[in-house]
């Protein structure tokens, strides 16, 4: 094993970089075309945009160890969560803010509700959750994009220097070129994708003798595979994981900005119809190379991502290269994304509002660059301790997200939504699910028989489910019994016809 | 603001949708058909399912269902 698929990788990312600073040329200058591209993508470009922010690393390498380890029904649980609910949430919610957005110039979830409910500190609640989470997400990229170039170089590059790469591109990429240049490159990044995995697929089927023969052996080597549920799938576990995830994609800060992105109604339709089979056409491959890696001959050291190993293994090495190439960048892509949205919610919702209401534009945009130089560093560094698998680290962020979209999708609906009740049903799932992700679990007593404390799934259930549930009835419930703030305007969600 | 039957219509077909995308009717079963787990044929068929309903509902519920539907549509495209 040599560097020189590591030259493969470093030229790809440059070329996304290049591809990047063109846009950013194209576009204006300020905060509205920096942050959504002045509300201007066609519906290729939001499509891939939102796909690609999909696209990673939680997908991309978590999602084959996953099937790898446990089998291919994590398709299902990304089929139901992704294809079908996270559609219909993209109309529900996305369609909605979009309307709402539109008519009031809205760029971030934490200003359109803080503008509806006069208050700056349900503004700052939001941005401020949404940046808690985001940060284990971020992580997760660096710990895949760590451990893919480790895997790529056979081990000549440490994890800890895939994971600073990858933190070094996404600081410069995200400085430089603000969403235009993200969605570009997110469009060419998805297609480019879509394609070599399934050049990796055929390659490798063609190479084991078939799609019949290769999972003949998934089956040889673990019998339980080709049969739906068993083992890690049980019925709660895939709909606890399904309906978090789905959520809580609506509610990452570069998922939720795009709702305020589409250049029309029509744009948002084409999406929401073309996302099953975008799902299908990645995840199928994606995961069954995973799944029928299990029964080929192959070693995947404890750690490992099984789709670097399988690659290297199966095609030849400037393949293997560019796929985890497209990998990284896709990842790189994600995380710009989300250091791009976090930016502007730690700008317009947190630093301007409560620190300092007079900056000036430049120094709101020179605050934006640090912090997410700032963000991006300590993200790396906390991936340094490895805290998890990528699939149980993406699974918290996920949850933690989930939390905020019943009390949202109350306000989005429900006119008589108060600000107290917002503050209640935002805050309070949140505390709770923080004490059962820090506090260890633990068991008491109680009349005879044990209780758990704390632990993060009660009956095979994910405790999140609770707390969504109940963030949902706190906010119904507050805002039953508290009157409206001054300031409140419930016109300001009124949605109209154009 | 009332629901008319048509509204009601497309949330059964959107929670039959949901419902159906895990094939609890096929649960332990491990026959493989052409290559691949039977569950997975179903998932492919469904994914395809669930894309034509969508764009269906583009077509003709989108904005009814969202209460901001004015004059009487022409189609789906301006």
């Amino acid at each position: 094993m040599s560097l020189q698929p590591l030259g493969i990788v470093v030229g790809y990312l440059l070329l996304a970089l290049g591809v990047g600073l063109l846009a950013y040329r194209v576009g204006g200058s300020d905060a509205e075309d920096f942050y959504l591209a002045s509300r201007t993508l066609g519906t290729l470009v939001l499509l891939f945009t939102t796909f690609a922010t999909l696209l990673s690393a939680f997908t991309f390498f978590g999602g084959p160890n996953l099937a790898y380890a446990a089998g291919p029904e994590w398709i299902l649980v990304m089929g139901v969560m992704d294809g079908v609910l996270f559609a219909i949430l993209w109309y529900v919610i996305g369609y909605r803010q979009w309307l709402i957005g539109r008519a009031r110039n809205y760029v971030t979830l934490g200003e359109m509700l803080g503008d509806r409910f006069a208050s700056p500190g349900l503004r700052g609640l939001v941005a401020g959750v949404s940046l808690l989470w985001l940060f284990p997400y971020v992580m997760l990229q660096q710990m895949g994009a760590g451990e893919a170039l480790r895997g790529l170089t056979g081990g000549a590059v440490p994890y800890w220097g895939g994971a600073a790469l990858i933190t070094l591109f996404m600081i410069v990429y995200v400085m430089l070129a603000g969403l235009r240049g993200v969605a570009w490159t997110d469009t060419l990044q998805g297609l480019f994708m879509l394609s070599v995995l399934w050049v990796a697929v055929v390659w490798v089927v063609s190479a084991v003798g078939g799609v019949g023969a290769a999972t003949e052996g998934m089956v040889a080597a673990n019998p339980e595979f080709a049969a739906l549920g068993g083992g890690l799938y049980t019925p709660q576990f895939i709909i606890s994981s399904a309906v978090t995830i789905a959520f809580g994609v609506t509610m990452f800060p570069q998922i939720n900005q795009r709702f305020f992105v589409a250049k029309s109604a029509t744009v948002l339709k084409r999406s929401f119809a073309l996302w099953p089979v975008l799902v299908l056409l990645l995840f199928v491959p994606a995961f069954m190379l995973g799944a029928w890696a299990a029964g080929l001959p192959i070693e995947v050291p404890e750690g490992a991502n099984v789709l670097s190993v399988l690659l290297a293994e199966y095609t030849p090495t400037w393949f293997a290269a560019v796929v985890v190439a497209g990998a990284m960048a896709a990842m790189m892509s994600s995380s710009d994304s989300m250091l791009l949205s976090g930016s502007s919610y730690f700008t317009r919702d947190l630093y301007r509002p409560l620190v300092a209401p007079d900056a000036s534009d430049r120094r709101e945009a020179w605050i934006a660059r640090i912090g997410v130089a700032a963000f991006a560093t300590l993200a790396f560094l906390a991936s340094l301790s490895r805290p998890g698998t990528l699939i149980e680290v993406g699974d918290t962020a996920f949850s933690g997200f989930a939390l905020l979209a019943p009390p949202v999708m109350v306000a989005l609906y429900w006119e008589a939504t108060t600000r107290d009740g917002m503050i209640v049903g935002v805050g309070v799932p949140q505390v709770l699910y923080l004490l059962h992700v820090l506090v260890p679990a633990t068991t008491v007593e109680v009349a005879g028989t044990t209780v758990d404390l704390l632990a993060r799934s009660y009956g095979g259930w994910d405790v999140a489910l609770a707390f969504m549930v109940l963030g949902a009835l706190l906010t119904v419930g507050i805002s039953a019994v508290s009157s409206q703030s001054v300031g409140e305007d419930a016109t300001r969600f009124a949605v109209h016809g154009d | 603001m009332t629901r008319s039957i048509r509204d009601w219509l497309w949330i059964v077909v959107f929670a039959t949708l949901v419902t159906f995308s895990v094939p609890w009717f096929l649960w332990g079963s491990s026959t493989v058909v052409a290559g691949l787990p039977v569950w997975l044929w179903w998932h492919v068929g469904w994914m395809g399912v669930a894309s034509v309903a969508f764009a269906l509902f583009a077509r003709t519920g989108w904005d009814r269902l969202m209460g901001v539907e004015t004059a009487p549509a022409r189609g789906g495209d301006p």
